[in-house]
Parts: structure tokens; C-alpha cells; sequence
């Protein structure tokens, strides 16, 4: 059967088509034009302004006036470069704690009853429906100075004065890894719940013990889902703001908290957008593996 | 073989901690008694009357709703048709450019998709507000929609739209009495994830609004910079008890889906 023929179905390719070309890959552009423009004191605050009433002349002028200063600026200025490596690392950091902390919480449904896995899928992505600026706050709630942390730590006589746990990289790792959680757990899950058990088995009576059988046979196996996990969580962990704007103090400044700062707060427009640029093309690559992996994993489900 | 070994118990137990402990102190302490947010002073529903007097928050809060339903709804007609045509369509001349259109937002930093609707909006001099706001959440959330229905649609029995159209019934008929139904959890878990996704975002929203059109995350955020609040706590709470809600109603929903489907599968093969 062949759908393509009528018009309706033209209409269910072409409407969402239309509308992400026109919201989605068409801002890109935009982004891109005026991250080549000067910020002006003007009504919008950048120059120059494509004019296409003035047509083939007028852009012309257009494409003249484009400049890289924005650009020029990134690179001169070192709070940039510092933003984007802090970013960096907080992410490569969290990815990696999420990994050690998720992979055994991923295992342990995997190897659960059948008829509870279920029910602890669904409890790990309970909290990743409610709100991330509700869980984040409720870390400042728990890490503040005189937050729960702090009270339990004094009264187990861990510590004898409150530590400052908020302004911190520590506050920003809890609580990255607390968000993403869900993200590493769930393709984790997806690839080890799919493994053959008899293969441990076979392993087994070929005389090799559970650890082995573990490091040799399930970890192999469960690399897909690895890698998925891994970009889901890096990704976005790079762009963070809410996270490092709310934990954080001013040692942990992420590139999404620069871009915002330039954008609300100096208003200058071409540097906010020459740094959009710039963070996309630092994520092109692991968003494009990403991209192949999530459609070869849903064509493999046919 | 299957073994639950302690290991695996305790380490989801720890887990599962890990995810709900922050949540439940929240819960906890928007009904403590106490303006000190860390002092326990007993039960009280103070806060929650507090709020009912906040008109700014209520407006707030209205706002999000509004937004979400208008988004989600969208979100979800876009989202099914981009899920039909990538798993009906075979390839089409733009194929790659389109899924990767789709499941580019999934993992795109939000700044980025803020920062460029936004300047979007002033390329083409609308007025920010509330629609830019709905615009922008439901080009967000859509591709949400069309992984979870493509998911669905994947794993679908062709025989039975098979079966319709060989009895000589149309396609557009076949697709609204056979496949929509068969899919329909799919789109109420899609809507639902959309929901809570609109209602939830900050930083496009802060990006795409203008005057008059605070949202509920908006109005949260600029009240948590100047600290903790006990009053916080509350609205958190509740918007808690809606989304957990809303979640276990569409998990409720996909799996009564899945329940029928499997008997449906069992009749035909007896």
C-alpha cells in the first residue's frame, strides 16, 4: 500500500515538515546572520538590518557590513574560552558519575522480576515528568547552609561546623546528576533488558565466573545503550543553565549561563548568537552520532 | 535463570532514593508550620493559603496551563503527523533533513532553541507574548510526540489495515477506525509528556515572552533566586501531585492499551 499518493497524506509530511523548517531550521539562519552583525542602540539591537525592499543593492550593502567581530570578541576575551572548558568538564564529569551510578541501577531492573521491571521503569521516569526547576530547588532546600545536609551531617558528628555546599562544583554535579538520571538509566536498561541470558549461561558452563562473565559478555553487549546514554545526558549537560545558575557560584560559570548573561543582561545580541554558533559546532558531532543511533535503534525495532 | 542477587536490590533501591528523597522533603516541608524553612514548627496548610492570595502566582500559573493545553495540542497533531510520515512514507526526497529536524530538539541545549526562536520573532517583528510562548513549546515538544508514537507505530500488526482495505475500505476511513485507535495511548502519552514539558520550561519561555505573559517556571525561578520560600515549596508541590497524576493516568492508559491489544492477538490466533 502506498500512501504518498493522495493529498492527505502529502498533508501529514508536509505540515510538520513546514512548521520545523520554518521554527526550527529557519531561527538557525537568523542565529547564524547575526552573529556576523554589531550591536547597535537601535530597535532591534543589531545592525545591519537586511532590507529587501532595496533589493539586489541592498544586499549587497548587507553582506558588506556583515563583520566577525563577535566572533573576534569569543576569542579575545578569555572568560569565553574558560566558560566553554568549564562547561566541558562539569559535563564530561557528570556524564561520567551518571554512568558509574546508573549502569548498576539500569542492571538491577534489568535482572528484576519480569512483572515488577514495569513498575521500576515507570518509577525512574516519574521524576523526570515533574519539573526540572522543581528538583533542582529542592537540592537548595537540602544543600543550603542550614539545610538538611548540614543538620545531619553536625548531628552524626560527621562534621563540626556547617559546610557551604551551594557555590560550588559539587552542588552543580548532584545536581546535574540528579536531573539526568532518568536519561542514563532508561537506554541502559533498554539494551541490557534485550541481552540473551543464555549467552551468560553459556559463558557459565564454559567455566567463566559471574565478574568475568559480567566485564566480557554484558558490558560488550550493553555498549549501544551506553553511548546512547552518554550523549542524551552530555548534550544537553553542556548547555545547562538552570543547574549551574542555581547551584552554582561564580567558579562554576557554564557557556549557557554566558550566552544568557550577554543576552538579558548586556543585551548585546551578535556576541549571545556568535556564542550559539560557536556551542553548536562544539556539539555538532555528538549530536549527529547521536541522531544515527537514535534512528538506527528505532529502525531496528521493525 | 533468573537471580535477584542483593547487589541488584540494593542498587535500585539506592536509586530509587536518590530520585524521590529531594522530592518527598519538598513535599514535607511546604506543610511545616515554621517560616524557617529548615526548622520544623508542625503541620500546617498555611502556604497553600498563602498562595491562594498570591495573584501574581495565580496568574502565573494560569498563563502555564493555558500555554500547555494550547502547546500540547499542537504538539500533538504535529508530532503524529511527523511520526506517520517517517514510518509510512519510506524515503521521500528530504527524508534525512526532516528526521533530523525531529530529533534534533530532543537533545538541542535549550539556550540555543530560546535564543533562536526569539531572534526569529524580532526578524520578523511579532509581538512577543503569549502565542510566541505556545509557538515555541510546541516546536519544542513535538518531537517528543514523534518518538513516542513512532515507537508505537513500530512495533504496530499491519494485517489488520490490511485486512480493512482488502474489504474494500479507504484509506483515510481505515487509518480513522483501525490505526488511530491502535495508536491512541501512544498520543495521549504524547500529549501528556508535551504537557508537562510546556508547563515546566523556563528557558524558552524566557527567551520567547514578553510583557504580560510571566509563566509559572518564570515567576518560580526569579522568587528561588532571592532564596528558599516555604510558599515555593507549595506550588511545587502541587504542581507535583498534578504531574504524577497526569503520568500514572497515561501510563494507566498505554497499559490498557497494551492489555487489549495482546487479547486482540490472542483471538486472532485462536
Amino acid at each position: 500500500m502506498s500512501i504518498r499518493q493522495s493529498w492527505g497524506a502529502r498533508a501529514v509530511l508536509l505540515l510538520p515538515y513546514l512548521w520545523l523548517a520554518a521554527f526550527f531550521l529557519a531561527p538557525f539562519v537568523i542565529v547564524l546572520k547575526i552573529s556576523l552583525s554589531q550591536t547597535a542602540v537601535a530597535q532591534p539591537p543589531y545592525l545591519p538590518v537586511l532590507d529587501l525592499a532595496a533589493g539586489w543593492a541592498g544586499l549587497q550593502d548587507f553582506v558588506a557590513r556583515l563583520t566577525a567581530d563577535g566572533y573576534r570578541l569569543l576569542a579575545s576575551d578569555q572568560i569565553y574560552l574558560l566558560s566553554y572548558l568549564k562547561s566541558l568538564q562539569l559535563a564530561a564529569v557528570s556524564t561520567a558519575i551518571l554512568l558509574i551510578i546508573g549502569y548498576p541501577v539500569a542492571y538491577g531492573i534489568a535482572r528484576s522480576p519480569r512483572g515488577l521491571q514495569p513498575l521500576l521503569v515507570m518509577l525512574v521516569v516519574l521524576p523526570f515528568w515533574t519539573s526540572f526547576l522543581i528538583r533542582v530547588y529542592a537540592w537548595i532546600n537540602i544543600l543550603q547552609h542550614d539545610g538538611l545536609l548540614n543538620q545531619v551531617l553536625l548531628a552524626l558528628h560527621v562534621i563540626r561546623a556547617p559546610l557551604s555546599w551551594l557555590s560550588s562544583d559539587t552542588a552543580v554535579y548532584i545536581g546535574m546528576v540528579y536531573s539526568y538520571l532518568p536519561f542514563m538509566v532508561l537506554p541502559l536498561y533498554a539494551t541490557i533488558e534485550k541481552m540473551d541470558e543464555v549467552l551468560l549461561e553459556a559463558a557459565a558452563d564454559l567455566g567463566c565466573t559471574r565478574t568475568r562473565a559480567f566485564w566480557l559478555v554484558t558490558v560488550p553487549l550493553s555498549l549501544p545503550g551506553v553511548a546512547a546514554g552518554v550523549l542524551l545526558c552530555f548534550i544537553p549537560i553542556v548547555g545547562e543553565f538552570v543547574i549551574p545558575d542555581l547551584l552554582g557560584g561564580s567558579q562554576t560559570l557554564m557557556i549557557g549561563q554566558t550566552l544568557w548573561t550577554e543576552f538579558f543582561s548586556n543585551r548585546d545580541w551578535p556576541v549571545a548568537s556568535a556564542i550559539a554558533v560557536a556551542l553548536l559546532s562544539l556539539l555538532l558531532v555528538p549530536i549527529v552520532v547521536y541522531q544515527r543511533l537514535q534512528s538506527r535503534q528505532l529502525e531496528g525495532l521493525r | 535463570m533468573r537471580r535477584t542477587s542483593p547487589f541488584n536490590i540494593v542498587s535500585v533501591a539506592l536509586g530509587l532514593a536518590f530520585l524521590y528523597l529531594p522530592i518527598v522533603i519538598l513535599v514535607i516541608f511546604s506543610f511545616n508550620a515554621s517560616r524557617l524553612v529548615t526548622v520544623w514548627g508542625g503541620w500546617s496548610l498555611a502556604w497553600y493559603r498563602e498562595l491562594l492570595h498570591d495573584d501574581a502566582m495565580l496568574a502565573a500559573a494560569s498563563i502555564s496551563l493555558r500555554v500547555a493545553v494550547l502547546s500540547a495540542s499542537a504538539a500533538t497533531v504535529l508530532g503524529t503527523c511527523a511520526a506517520i510520515a517517517l514510518v509510512r512514507m519510506g524515503r521521500f526526497r528530504g527524508r534525512l533533513l526532516f528526521s533530523s529536524m525531529v530529533y534534533a530538539p530532543l537533545v538541542m541545549p535549550e539556550v540555543i532553541t530560546g535564543l533562536s526562536l526569539l531572534l526569529l520573532f524580532v526578524a520578523v517583528n511579532i509581538d512577543r507574548g503569549f502565542w510566541t510562548i505556545v509557538v515555541a513549546h510546541t516546536t519544542l515538544t513535538m518531537c517528543f510526540v514523534t518518538v513516542i508514537v513512532q515507537a508505537r507505530l513500530i512495533g504496530f500488526d499491519r494485517s489488520l489495515e490490511e485486512a480493512a482495505m482488502d474489504l474494500g475500505c479507504p484509506p483515510l476511513k481505515t487509518f480513522l477506525t483501525i490505526t488511530l485507535p491502535l495508536i491512541f495511548p501512544a498520543i495521549a502519552a504524547g500529549w501528556m509528556l508535551a504537557f508537562s514539558l510546556s508547563l515546566d520550561d523556563l528557558v524558552i519561555a524566557s527567551f520567547t515572552t514578553g510583557p504580560g505573559a510571566t509563566t509559572l517556571p518564570i515567576r518560580i525561578y526569579s522568587q528561588v533566586r532571592l532564596g528558599v520560600k516555604p510558599e515555593i515549596n507549595a506550588i511545587c508541590t502541587i504542581m507535583v501531585v498534578v504531574v504524577a497524576t497526569a503520568t500514572i493516568i497515561a501510563s494507566l492508559m498505554t497499559k490498557r492499551g497494551a492489555m487489549r491489544r495482546e487479547r486482540a492477538a490472542f483471538a486472532a490466533q485462536v
